[in-house]
C-alpha cells in the first residue's frame, strides 16, 4: 500500500471479503461433497412412506450423515406434528453403518 | 510407461491451453519425449495456440473410430522434434469421445511417449471427465479470484472421486497447484487474492506462479508456447514450473511486487 492510498481511501480491501466468503463456500461444499449421493432420495422416499400412516411437512424430516476415522453414522429425525396439542420428537432410527 | 499428466480447472479462461502448450514444449525441450492431446472437442483451440492449426488432417475423433491411425493423425512440432500434438476434432460433439476409445489410444501412445499432456475442456461435463479419468498427476489452472478458486476446489473432488486411480484404489493422482494471471501489484495493494489467500484454501503442491504478462498473448497471436519466449516472465515461470515437476529445486519467482520503493510510496501505476 503506497502512502498515497494510505491519505486517498480507507475502504476495505477486497481480497480479504474474497478470502472469507470463500472459506465459507467451500467448506459447505466440501461438507456435502463427502456425502453419500444417495441422500436426498433416500430422504425423499423415508418421507413417502412415513406420509402414508402421518401426515408430516416435508421439512419435518432430517437426515444426517457424519463420518469419522472408523465409523459412519446415518441419523434420522423425524419431528411427528402436534397431536395433542403437545409437540412429540420421534428419533426413530440412529445407527452405525 | 508414459506419465499422463491432466491440466484442468473447471473454470474457462484461466490458462488452461496456455499451460498445457507451455509444459508439453518444456518436457520436450528437455528431452523427453511427449505428446499433448486436445480434449476440447468440438471446440479446439490447441492447435492454435500451438501453431499448427494448418496441418491438422486428422483427429482424436478418427483415431478413436478407427478412422485414421495414430501416425497419420499425430502432429510433430515444427520447433521441437520430440514434441507431437494430437487435436481435438471441430465437428464433432463431446459425445464422441468413449471411455473405452480414449483408454485405448493413451495405451498406445503411452508405448512410445514419456509424457502425455491431457489438455481438458472447461467445465465438469464429458470431455472434462475423460480428460482426468486416466490421469497419473493433475496441474490444477487457477486464477486469484473467487470463482475460479471455488471451481478448482471442486475440480479436487472430482479427481480425489472419479479418476481411474480413485475407482481401482490405487493411489491417488497427485494434484498440483498453478496460479496463474497473478499481478503481485494488486496483491500488495489488497485488490487480488494472494498464494498464501489461495493456499489456504485449496493447500496443493505449489509448481509455480504465473504472473500476469503481455508475453502469453503475443505467444498466443503468433502460435508459439510461452515458454519458448525465455526473456519474457512467464515462458522463465513456466520453465520454472516443468523444472519443478521433473524434480528441481527452484525458489518461487513473481510473488513480489517489481515497483521501485518510491513508486510504491507514490501509487504509481
Amino acid at each position: 500500500m503506497s502512502l498515497l492510498d494510505y491519505f486517498r481511501s480507507s475502504k476495505s480491501k477486497t481480497a480479504s471479503v474474497a478470502k472469507e466468503r470463500l472459506q465459507i463456500l467451500v467448506a459447505h461444499e466440501r461438507y456435502y461433497r463427502n456425502k453419500p449421493s444417495y441422500l436426498p432420495q433416500l430422504q425423499e422416499e423415508l418421507l413417502a412412506v412415513i406420509r402414508k400412516y402421518v401426515n408430516v411437512e416435508q421439512d419435518a424430516i432430517s437426515v444426517k450423515f457424519e463420518q469419522d476415522e472408523n465409523q459412519e453414522t446415518l441419523e434420522l429425525n423425524i419431528v411427528l406434528p402436534d397431536a395433542q396439542g403437545s409437540k412429540s420428537a420421534a428419533e426413530i432410527a440412529k445407527s452405525s453403518l | 510407461m508414459a506419465r499422463i499428466i491432466v491440466v484442468t480447472s473447471g473454470k474457462g479462461g484461466v490458462g488452461k491451453t496456455t499451460t498445457s502448450a507451455a509444459i508439453a514444449m518444456g518436457l520436450a525441450k528437455r528431452g523427453h519425449k511427449t505428446v499433448v492431446i486436445d480434449f476440447d472437442v468440438g471446440l479446439r483451440n490447441l492447435d492454435l495456440i500451438m501453431g499448427c492449426e494448418r496441418r491438422v488432417v486428422y483427429d482424436f475423433i478418427n483415431v478413436i473410430n478407427g478412422e485414421a491411425n495414430l501416425n497419420q493423425a499425430l502432429i510433430r512440432d515444427k520447433n521441437c522434434n520430440l514434441l507431437y500434438i494430437l487435436p481435438a476434432s471441430q465437428t464433432r460433439d463431446k459425445d464422441a469421445l468413449s471411455l473405452e476409445g480414449v483408454g485405448r489410444v493413451l495405451e498406445e501412445l503411452s508405448k512410445d511417449f514419456k509424457y502425455i499432456v491431457c489438455d481438458s475442456p472447461a467445465g465438469i461435463e464429458k470431455g472434462a471427465n475423460l480428460a482426468m479419468y486416466y490421469a497419473d498427476d493433475a496441474f490444477v489452472v487457477t486464477n486469484p479470484e473467487v470463482s475460479s478458486v471455488r471451481d478448482s476446489d471442486r475440480m479436487l473432488g472430482i479427481l480425489a472421486s472419479k479418476s481411474r486411480r480413485a475407482e481401482l484404489g490405487m493411489e491417488p493422482i497427485k494434484e498440483y497447484l498453478l496460479l496463474t494471471r497473478y499481478d503481485p501489484d494488486r496483491v500488495e495493494s489488497g485488490e487480488m487474492l494472494s498464494l498464501d489467500d489461495v493456499q489456504e484454501i485449496l493447500s496443493l503442491h505449489l509448481l509455480g506462479i504465473i504472473p500476469e504478462s503481455k508475453s502469453v498473448l503475443n505467444a498466443s497471436n503468433s502460435g508459439i508456447p510461452v515458454i519458448l519466449d525465455e526473456k519474457s516472465d512467464a515462458g522463465q515461470a513456466y520453465a520454472d514450473v516443468v523444472a519443478r515437476y521433473l524434480g528441481e529445486k527452484r525458489p518461487h519467482r513473481f510473488i513480489e511486487s517489481k515497483k521501485g520503493f518510491f513508486r510504491k510510496l507514490f501509487g504509481g501505476k
